[in-house]
């Protein structure tokens, strides 16, 4: 048998390769399909100048509607899976991520109070991100209010109140929308969707995701410390507070960025970096690459999925929901399995 | 130079769990802290080791109060080995002890290839170089407590301080760990140890701490401490030590739990 050390390089060339061959088929296949040569030809001429010499059509097809939603698809991927891997070894607990810790709900409460009041990307990041971070802050303190004997479960069930006091509010908000313009986009963009993805909004939310990404990778030694028991971390001279507090401010603006592009899908950042533990290990270093690796593609092959298989596009965010609560009915009894 | 408590309180906020505590660990000793259940050995060591602030009183560290000593300079010095508990993580066993290096590097700081060695030499030490890359999970309860002990060689710190590191072990494995810590004295250490066997201590222990209700019941060198008396007070129940003699000749003393007066016919 392979060390979880080794397999690394070669999973991750794996995931790379097969993400590679993604974005070839996700270009080419939709309702107008494009040959890959002209795929190339117009990404080709955009990125290096030139003409392409291809019909504006087939240009603006590439250019201005799929390679944003490849752009957008990829990004929130790779962001929800890293802050899921993040979380879960910040609350050393295997079962906790974006949505199931209702920080997903509070970005998406924020987002769209800022929708709401018909504010800019900018601010509807912002005002996710602040949601975000309400959300967490109320987790932890309301878990470590409660306490009790065992940790995972409070932190999963504080999630779970967290997430729907938040998703009231989501409720408020959409029931005071503007029911012709607002609502349906507000629904819309809940249900998790790369539609709205534009050219012009991309920079706004891959620039915190980015950073944040780094952020994470600058850490990840100290991120493994983490996922010690408090003691053992400080013991080891690690300044539990406030690596933390950075750890959750990263991870949540990443959220918040994924949520403000693309809505609410979840399970992402639940299954995402425990598919990459099964394979490499619980070292951070080997985990978030692999986590952003196969997130991306994750996420992309449903998105491409959803937008080619049938008549009318389905929403990603079901079919992540579809596809994570078995595997999370599975992960959860492993888990209890393991502690008992 | 080294760690000590002088008249120490300690606990939490509002809740004092012992008083009046002193203590020193000198270099080259294993002292042995015994006490019933809810004695606040835990708490004691959790003092010891800075992660709770002192009530009153003080803990020095080379003479300088240890709430001074910046998280990481006191990391270098102090090492702590917590009973292993199961983890969700499946951290390598070798990534477990380089963890160890920590301290020594900075806030964005990866182990390079001498933090490597130095973690492959502790497990070498300890006997368990074959299974450096096995994941922690997969080890027996013995094996995870031996690369806990590990991870501390590798912090390179004077003092370590082991809470109840032969819990949940079998018989064996217990031995095994009071053999490693004696070891480690060998080298120079000094060890503060935590137990609920007083044959533990009659066998590593240069010094003794008997802790009951938060306070020192008595405290000294083990051969002078460890007696049937000592004993009794300190777990409210009649002990003897008793004297047996091994094959071959050599003599030991170990700990015999008695029958309760109120129970011999």
């Amino acid at each position: 048998m392979m060390l979880p050390r080794s397999r690394f390089p070669l999973a991750l060339a794996g995931v790379v390769a097969a993400l590679a061959i993604l974005v070839a088929w996700s270009f080419t296949v939709g309702r107008f399909a494009v040959a890959p040569s002209d795929v190339v030809r117009a990404l080709w001429a955009s990125l290096f100048g030139g003409e392409s010499g291809l019909a504006r059509n087939v240009e603006a097809v590439v250019l201005q509607v799929r390679a944003p939603r490849v752009a957008a698809a990829l990004a929130v991927g790779a962001a929800l899976a890293a802050a899921g891997a993040a979380y879960q070894n910040l609350f050393r607990n295997p079962l906790v991520s974006p949505d199931i810790l209702g920080v997903a709900a509070g970005c998406a409460l924020g987002a769209g109070i800022a929708v709401l009041a018909s504010l800019p990307i900018a601010a509807i990041q912002a005002f996710a991100f602040v949601g975000g971070l309400i959300a967490v802050g109320l987790v932890v303190a309301i878990g470590t209010w409660i306490g009790g004997r065992d940790p995972i479960l409070t932190l999963v069930l504080t999630g779970v109140v967290v997430g729907s006091a938040f998703g009231a509010g989501i409720a408020l908000v959409k029931y005071v929308a503007d029911p012709y313009n607002q609502l349906p986009a507000i629904t819309f963009w809940l249900l998790g969707s790369f539609t709205g993805a534009l050219p012009r909004d991309l920079p706004a939310t891959l620039i915190p995701i980015a950073l944040s990404v780094a952020v994470l990778w600058l850490l990840r030694w100290r991120i493994d410390v983490l996922a010690l028991s408090e003691d053992e971390a400080r013991s080891l001279g690690v300044d539990v507070r406030r690596l933390r507090l950075v750890v959750i401010v990263a991870a949540t603006l990443a959220t918040a960025s994924a949520v403000s592009l693309a809505g609410t899908i979840g399970w992402v950042g639940l299954l995402v970096p425990h598919a990459a533990r099964l394979v490499t290990g619980a070292a951070f270093a080997r985990v978030l690459p692999l986590s952003l690796a196969i997130g991306a593609a994750f996420m992309l092959a449903v998105d491409t999925a959803c937008r080619t298989l049938f008549a009318t596009e389905l929403p990603p965010g079901v079919v992540t929901a579809f596809i994570g609560t078995p595997a999370f009915v599975v992960l959860l009894a492993a888990a209890f399995r393991r502690s008992a | 130079m080294t760690l000590a408590a002088r008249n120490l309180d300690f606990g939490f906020p509002g809740r004092r769990v012992g008083s009046g505590i002193d203590l020193a660990f000198p270099a080259g000793e294993v002292v042995c802290l015994l006490g019933p259940n809810g004695s606040g050995k835990t708490t004691l060591m959790r003092t010891l080791l800075g992660l709770v602030p002192a009530l009153a009183g003080d803990v020095t560290l080379d003479g300088r109060p240890l709430a001074d000593w910046p998280a990481r300079l006191r990391a270098a010095r102090l090492a702590y080995v917590p009973q292993a508990a199961e983890s969700h993580f499946d951290f390598s066993v070798l990534e477990m002890v380089e963890m160890g290096r920590t301290a020594h590097r900075g806030v964005f700081g990866v182990p390079d290839a001498a933090d490597r060695a130095m973690a492959a030499a502790c497990l070498e030490r300890l006997h368990i170089a074959p299974l450096a890359e096995r994941p922690i999970h997969r080890v027996s309860g013995g094996e995870r407590q031996l690369a806990l002990i590990a991870r501390a060689m590798a912090t390179q710190a004077a003092h370590v301080l082991m809470d109840e590191p032969t819990a949940n072990l079998d018989f064996g494995n217990q031995a095994l760990i009071l053999d490693e810590a004696a070891r480690l004295r060998e080298s120079g250490k000094a060890i503060l140890f935590s137990t609920h066997h007083p044959d533990h201590a009659l066998r590593i222990a240069d010094r003794v701490v008997m802790l009951r209700g938060g306070r020192i019941l008595a405290a000294g060198p083990a051969g002078e401490v460890l007696n049937s008396e000592n004993l009794s007070a300190l777990y409210g129940r009649p002990v003897e030590v008793a004297e047996v003699v091994l094959a071959g000749g050599s003599r030991r003393r170990t700990c015999v739990a008695r029958e309760a007066p109120d129970r011999l016919t």
